[in-house]
């Protein structure tokens, strides 16, 4: 079932189109993807979708009905452009954040105690946030984001700006808020996180969606039928055995053994390459090269660009 | 609502109990304590001889008034009108005139001067007035007494009975034997202080709410916030959070300076003021009185010498306008202000961006107060009404023209203006607020902000 989904939005910036007929399905449990370049409209959905602005056309779905105004405090946002009050106090300012997401004061001390020893960082409650290290303001603000357990948490580009202890930090909390049965969206351009963590993505380029579905699938679909085979070394070319068909698009020798990266024609299969080269060479393994998000993402972009 | 009040509260909070705040807490009392104190002690510590006429129609104070180490009394024969004429050439200082009563016993008396008149003659001589109509009142009790012997006397009934407070009023003579009723000055001060402070409280808390603004959008929580609460209750709860400081400021600000002054001016002129009057005259100001109270306290025996004058030009001023007013003006004006001050704060990325919008938004009020030493000289005519009615600078032009009285009818439409330019800017200031939280590094001109309110 679908936690939340978004259904033709659209929304007009004076000079400029910032979202056109864009639609998402955010299945529940998973951890969504919501990529596409800079200025592409990623932002302003997710305002959207913490009902910051409203779109001009669409429709917003939540948990099985129409989002309301009081679904911000199941809602869990870490926008792009954060911050803390700078001279307030740790402990006060968490207390405050939390409450204005509606939970009660005794409610919202126990759970930050909680979280608060979990991160170490209890000693700093009384210390004003301007005191304390980039680091530690970022534990603080992911604490204040998630500490009224949304059912839906949205993070925009969560990596930038945190240091690299603090993204292996982040990647586990959001496993972990994944395994405890909440559904994660998240905006990004660093591709590698997509590919470790996300389930389903959407691409977003120019205020359009272009892309969109479960990683795995995109990905077998952007498969182009290449296969890595590495064997013994021969001294034979390989090309003179391969049929003209076969495309060799790399080629090297590790030690003893050497590898070859081979895209297939579109109606031959790996047995059909296999095949050929068996009489010839001893296989110690095969591989299908599968597309990278980063290579899809770019090739997307790209070619939409191309056509239009 | 809740979630209002937590902002709310934590705006009012996080100010009071800054420093500056406690520092600007201490020393506006201090300032406001000394400009009444400084004229006060100048008027007592001058021990120039004063010569006094009296002009006594009832013939009851002949020989009572005695001459003090600064003060000299002398009788004149004459009645009023030549005594008026004369006083110009004469080298009194001041005349005094006690008019005939025909049944009750005499408890006014008119000091007519050429200039301010001294608090010290005044307090002397009404000592004297009142303590010779208490000894004859006493007289007559008595002699009541001794008729009616089997009654029992109530001491204390006799002596309420005969407690007089006498009625002292100063009219300055000019040079040209023009008559002015002096405390018209004590309307000007009145008028003055009252716009001051409203043009003060306006610059000073509006702009605490823009800085409050810019602070939000540099430190990026803003967005944290609104992923929580509409954009226009941040604003609002900011904007009313703030102006709960500006109050509690000014009422700490009232009892201090009265604290102040009512301590210091009973150690200069030697004499304890009764706790009544300070509190009444603190409750009025802090306007948490009822008006009738302070309309009856010329009956009350005061003793209070230098609050005196401001007592009797304050009993000239129809109270429930004026204090309604003050209130009504003094809150809307603000919120008023602070709607579009918080709109800028809301657009910018930083205070030094801010002078572009800051110079038109700001330029009705210095105008209003540029012009205040003008509209006090006539606070009736054109410039006064027609800028007492603009929403813009009827908080300050209003305070100035409302002690010298204005017709209800007039304030009336004034406040529904002011009320309708609140509601006005608000809604403009929450559109541009909205749309500019949001925004960052992007320098606004006026053109955009106009975009911004136009959209849907």
């Amino acid at each position: 079932m679908d936690l939340f989904s978004a259904t033709n939005i659209t929304k007009q910036y004076a000079a400029h189109k910032a979202l056109d007929q864009v639609s998402i399905q955010v299945p529940e449990g998973s951890i969504f993807g919501l990529l596409g370049p800079n200025g592409a409209g990623k932002t302003t959905l997710i305002r959207i979708i913490n009902q910051i602005i409203t779109p001009d056309t669409g429709e917003l779905m939540f948990l099985g009905r129409k989002l309301q105004p009081k679904d911000v405090e199941t809602i869990g946002y870490l926008p792009e452009e954060r911050g803390l009050y700078k001279k307030m106090k740790v402990g006060e300012q968490a207390l405050y954040l939390a409450q204005l997401k509606g939970l009660s004061r005794p409610d919202a001390e126990k759970r930050l105690s909680h979280w608060f020893s979990k991160f170490e960082i209890m000693g700093w409650w009384n210390r004003k946030v301007e005191e304390l290290s980039k680091g530690m303001q970022q534990k603080v603000q992911f604490i204040v984001t998630v500490i009224h357990q949304p059912r839906l948490l949205i993070f925009d580009e969560p990596f930038s700006g945190f240091d690299p202890i603090n993204v292996n930090l982040l990647k586990e909390e959001i496993l972990n808020l994944k395994e405890t049965g909440s559904t994660i969206i998240f905006s990004t351009h660093n591709m590698a996180s997509v590919e470790e963590l996300c389930d389903h993505i959407a691409l977003i380029d120019n205020a359009r969606k272009i892309l969109d579905g479960n990683v795995k699938a995109i990905r077998d679909r952007y498969a182009t039928n290449t296969f890595e085979v590495q064997f013994n070394t021969v001294e034979k070319d390989l090309r003179a055995i391969l049929p003209g068909s076969f495309e060799i698009l790399e080629s090297r020798t590790d030690e003893a053994l050497q590898a070859v990266r081979v895209k297939l024609p579109r109606e031959a299969k790996p047995n059909d390459l296999l095949s050929v080269m068996m009489p010839h060479v001893t296989i110690h393994s095969l591989n299908e090269i599968i597309p990278g998000m980063n290579d899809i993402f770019i090739k997307v972009v790209t070619d939409k660009e191309v056509s239009t | 609502m809740r979630k209002i009040l937590l902002i709310i509260q934590r705006e009012y909070l996080t100010r009071v109990k800054k420093r500056s705040f406690i520092i600007m807490t201490i020393l506006g009392p201090l300032l406001m304590a000394g400009i009444v104190i400084v004229p006060i002690y100048i008027a007592t510590s001058t021990n120039e001889m004063k010569q006094v006429a009296v002009v006594d129609e009832t013939g009851l104070f002949h020989e009572k008034f005695k001459d003090s180490e600064t003060i000299r009394f002398h009788y004149l024969e004459t009645d009023i009108h030549s005594a008026k004429e004369n006083f110009g050439n004469s080298k009194d200082y001041a005349l005094l005139y006690i008019p005939r009563t025909e049944v009750a016993l005499p408890t006014n008396a008119i000091i007519y001067s050429g200039s301010q008149v001294n608090i010290n003659v005044k307090s002397y001589i009404r000592n004297i007035m009142s303590k010779r109509i208490e000894d004859m009142k006493l007289e007559a009790q008595l002699r009541n007494l001794t008729k009616e012997e089997d009654s029992p006397v109530n001491v204390e009934d006799l002596l309420r009975s005969i407690r007089t407070s006498v009625d002292i009023n100063t009219i300055k003579i000019g040079a040209d034997g023009q008559e002015e009723k002096s405390y018209t000055e004590v309307s000007m001060v009145l008028a003055i202080f009252g716009a001051i402070l409203i043009y003060f409280f306006i610059f000073m808390f509006g702009s605490q709410v823009m800085r409050g603004v810019i602070e939000e959008k540099t430190s990026r929580i803003v967005e944290v916030i609104v992923s929580s609460v509409k954009p226009f209750q941040l604003m609002m709860g900011k904007i009313v959070g703030v102006g709960l400081v500006g109050l509690t400021q000014f009422a700490l600000w009232v009892v201090l300076t009265f604290i102040i002054i009512t301590g210091v001016t009973s150690t200069l002129t030697g004499k304890s003021i009764p706790a009544e009057s300070s509190r009444q005259l603190m409750e009025q100001t802090t306007g948490t009185f009822d008006a009738g109270q302070v309309i009856n306290l010329p009956a009350e025996p005061t003793q209070e010498e230098g609050a005196d004058e401001v007592f009797a030009a304050i009993n000239s001023i129809d109270f429930p306008v004026m204090i309604g007013s003050f209130l009504f003006f003094f809150l809307f004006g603000y919120l008023m202000y602070a709607a579009l001050f918080a709109a800028i704060g809301g657009a910018v990325d930083s205070e030094a961006d801010t002078q572009q919008f800051m110079l038109p938004l700001t330029a009705p009020l210095i105008l209003s107060i540029v012009l205040a030493q003008f509209i006090v000289q006539d606070p009736a005519g054109p410039v006064a009404f027609w800028l007492s009615l603009i929403p813009f600078t009827s908080p300050v032009v209003m305070m100035i023209r409302i002690p010298f009285g204005v017709p209800v009818y007039e304030v009336a439409i004034s406040m529904a203006l002011l009320l309708a330019g609140f509601l006005g800017t608000t809604w403009i200031a929450s559109r541009i607020y909205h749309t500019g939280i949001l925004m960052y590094g992007k320098k606004v001109t006026y053109r955009e902000l106009w975009k911004w309110i136009r959209k849907r």
